[in-house]
């Protein structure tokens, strides 16, 4: 339990545009623990998919990886040639994508796509393979399984697809599970299923996740961990309950702030000043200092790596007193 | 979704699933173009039950002999029964145009899978061989081939074979181009899946269909081509039967013996039908919703 399964050390992930480079993951590092959930946070375009790309080794042809390192149960993949790396896919690294609609094939049945994997990865025969498809599709909660087997995506509900999805990447019986904003594209009833249904499936697999969104309540609910993600590099890591209660980071703080409060712990809903950096043209410095309420001098240059912290945390911050403070100040969650 | 409202919304969908076998016989056009085509392949398969004369026999003695109760469309200037022809030129004509249509299908549909998938140098080149070929029109080119190939029945598969693929080539790399960047493929790969089985099972199933529709019409473009080549003298070789020869040496005996280069005619325009109301009956039944 002491090593990690995943551990991603200052990943950096380019693309070649006519107008420049884009850093669209710029020095990003966070670890998954055995059987850990670790939350990726941060708005659009902050560079959460193209890392989990990264992760799986599926980059677009334009980007390419311009440094850092991913070490899988201590192999570094990135050293590793193309069909190894494909040999991780699914096996050991399955993906559960955000819109089940347009994830699965629409012209195979859900049945022969969950079996697909056992039968030309681990060699299952047709009939295995098709029984073991079945066994999945209870598991993950899909009712009369053997009807629905034979059923074709569309005839299916987004919640009844996205079990499909889920079963789908657990098929090879991998570690690691990616979750790129599985439950965006569903209602907010069928949300809170699937989001419990997939930590009901790391508890009893033993399987980790990182779960990407910009969801921070559904977050808070599946994850132990969570790292914060701006402008293509992690800028805070922690407990959710670290993280969430007292943010170290100002990015962090304003994005607990934009959230609407129902529980009436803040007197008004805020919205981070300004807008994101053009990825192409970082500003100097801290990537979030144009929009930092804390700026000082010193953030306008100079590298800000991400600094440990007492209590397994880490910031990229070096106000990050004054930003908690403030979050003390004004608490951020309820019953924190 | 309610419950309710769901329920519904399957319902319909599985009623849309099972659509082909249950709504084939309610498409008209699909329906009257297998009844056509299924009458001439039954009468070109059944030929010696339903013919009365060897097609190629000659009788001298009753040569350009009008309709009669032994020769029902007559017979040709050798003496040979006009109804007997026609019916086994079906064979030659269904069957070289089936056979070549059949190859072009699949040489076009591999090029354009691994052209649009892979895109780079293959695609390149692909294009390159396309473009060639598509600068020139079809039946000029098909007759060029074989006039330089010699005039036998395997160069005429190999000329349609060489100008026919690009056809299939490009509606697929299209069709390819567009479905690679849906993220069902992206899944697939992120699955692990071999390119292979990314090509074969999850991009064919879902890009074939245009291709399959336009096999229908090439296949008349393919008769067409045959019997304009059996016309000009360079398709298939007498005495073996072929709807153009036919027409071609009828055609000296117009004014007298219509019925020779009529009927043989009349067979290629009801063949095409058949084959051109089956396209659009495909086209309506396999059209994605």
């Amino acid at each position: 339990m002491s090593e990690p399964l995943l551990r991603v050390r200052d990943l950096r992930v380019q693309f070649k545009l006519a107008r420049g480079t884009l850093r669209a993951v710029d020095g990003a590092s966070f670890e998954v623990g055995r059987g850990e959930a670790l939350g990726l946070v941060g708005e659009s375009g902050s560079g959460k998919t193209v890392a989990l790309r990264a992760l799986v080794g599926l980059l677009p042809r334009s980007a390419r990886i311009a440094g850092g390192s991913i070490e899988f149960d201590g192999v570094d993949v990135l050293t590793l040639d193309e069909d190894r790396r494909r040999a991780l896919r699914g096996r050991s690294i399955a993906m559960v994508f955000q819109e089940p609609m347009t994830a699965l094939n629409p012209v195979m049945r859900v049945g022969e796509q969950i079996g697909e994997s056992p039968l030309v990865r681990l060699g299952m025969g047709r009939r295995q393979a098709r029984a073991r498809a079945l066994e999945l599709m209870s598991l993950v909660g899909i009712p009369d399984a053997k009807r629905r087997a034979d059923a074709y995506p569309h005839e299916l509900s987004g919640g009844l697809r996205q079990r499909v999805m889920i079963a789908i990447a657990l098929s090879a019986e991998p570690k690691l599970l990616l979750c790129d904003e599985p439950t965006t594209a569903l209602d907010v009833t069928i949300q809170d299923q699937i989001l419990k249904l997939l930590l009901s499936l790391q508890e009893e697999l033993g399987v980790s996740l990182v779960f990407v969104s910009h969801d921070l309540a559904v977050i808070a609910q599946a994850c132990k961990n969570v790292a914060v993600m701006y402008a293509g590099g992690v800028v805070e890591t922690g407990t959710v309950d670290a993280v969430f209660r007292e943010p170290r980071h100002p990015y962090t703080l304003g994005l607990l702030r934009s959230v609407p409060d129902v529980d009436g712990v803040r007197g008004r809903l805020s919205s981070i000043p300004g807008t994101p950096p053009d990825l192409a043209a970082l500003p100097t410095g801290c990537p979030f200092h144009p929009r930092c309420p804390f700026v000082v001098d010193k953030c306008t240059s100079g590298e800000f790596p991400l600094r440990a912290l007492a209590g397994n945390r880490a910031t990229a911050c070096i106000r990050d007193d004054a930003c908690a403070e403030d979050a003390r100040r004004e608490p951020v969650v309820a019953n924190a | 979704m309610g419950a309710a409202a769901e329920i519904v919304a399957e319902a319909t969908l599985v009623e849309h699933r099972r659509g082909f076998r249950r709504r084939w016989y309610r498409t008209p056009t699909f329906v009257a173009g297998v009844s056509i085509l299924g009458l001439i392949a039954l009468a070109a398969a059944a030929a010696p039950l339903i013919t009365t004369h060897d097609p190629v026999q000659q009788d001298l003695l009753h040569t350009l002999s009008g309709p009669s109760w032994s020769h029902p469309l007559g017979t040709d200037d050798l003496g040979r029964d006009e109804w007997s022809r026609i019916v086994y030129g079906a064979r030659t004509d269904l069957r070289v145009a089936f056979i070549a249509v059949f190859f072009s299908f699949l040489i076009g549909t591999i090029i354009g899978l691994l052209s649009g998938y892979y895109g780079g140098t293959v695609d390149t080149l692909a294009s390159w061989l396309v473009n060639v070929v598509v600068a020139f029109p079809f039946y000029i080119l098909i007759i060029a081939l074989v006039f330089v190939l010699g005039s036998n029945t395997r160069n005429i598969y190999i000329a349609v074979i060489l100008v026919g693929w690009v056809s299939y080539t490009r509606i697929i790399r299209g069709e390819v181009l567009v479905a690679k960047r849906r993220e069902y493929v992206l899944a697939a790969r992120a699955a692990g899946l071999s390119d292979v089985r990314i090509l074969r099972r999850h991009l064919l199933p879902n890009v074939v269909t245009q291709a399959i529709i336009f096999a229908m019409s090439d296949i008349v473009l393919t008769i067409l081509a045959i019997v304009t080549l059996g016309y000009l003298g360079l398709g298939v070789q007498p005495p073996t039967p072929d709807w153009g020869r036919m027409a071609f040496e009828g055609q000296t005996f117009l004014t007298t013996r219509w019925e020779l280069s009529t009927f043989p005619g009349i067979a290629v325009v009801i063949t095409a039908l058949g084959l051109s109301l089956l396209a659009d009956g495909l086209a309506d039944l396999l059209r994605p919703e």
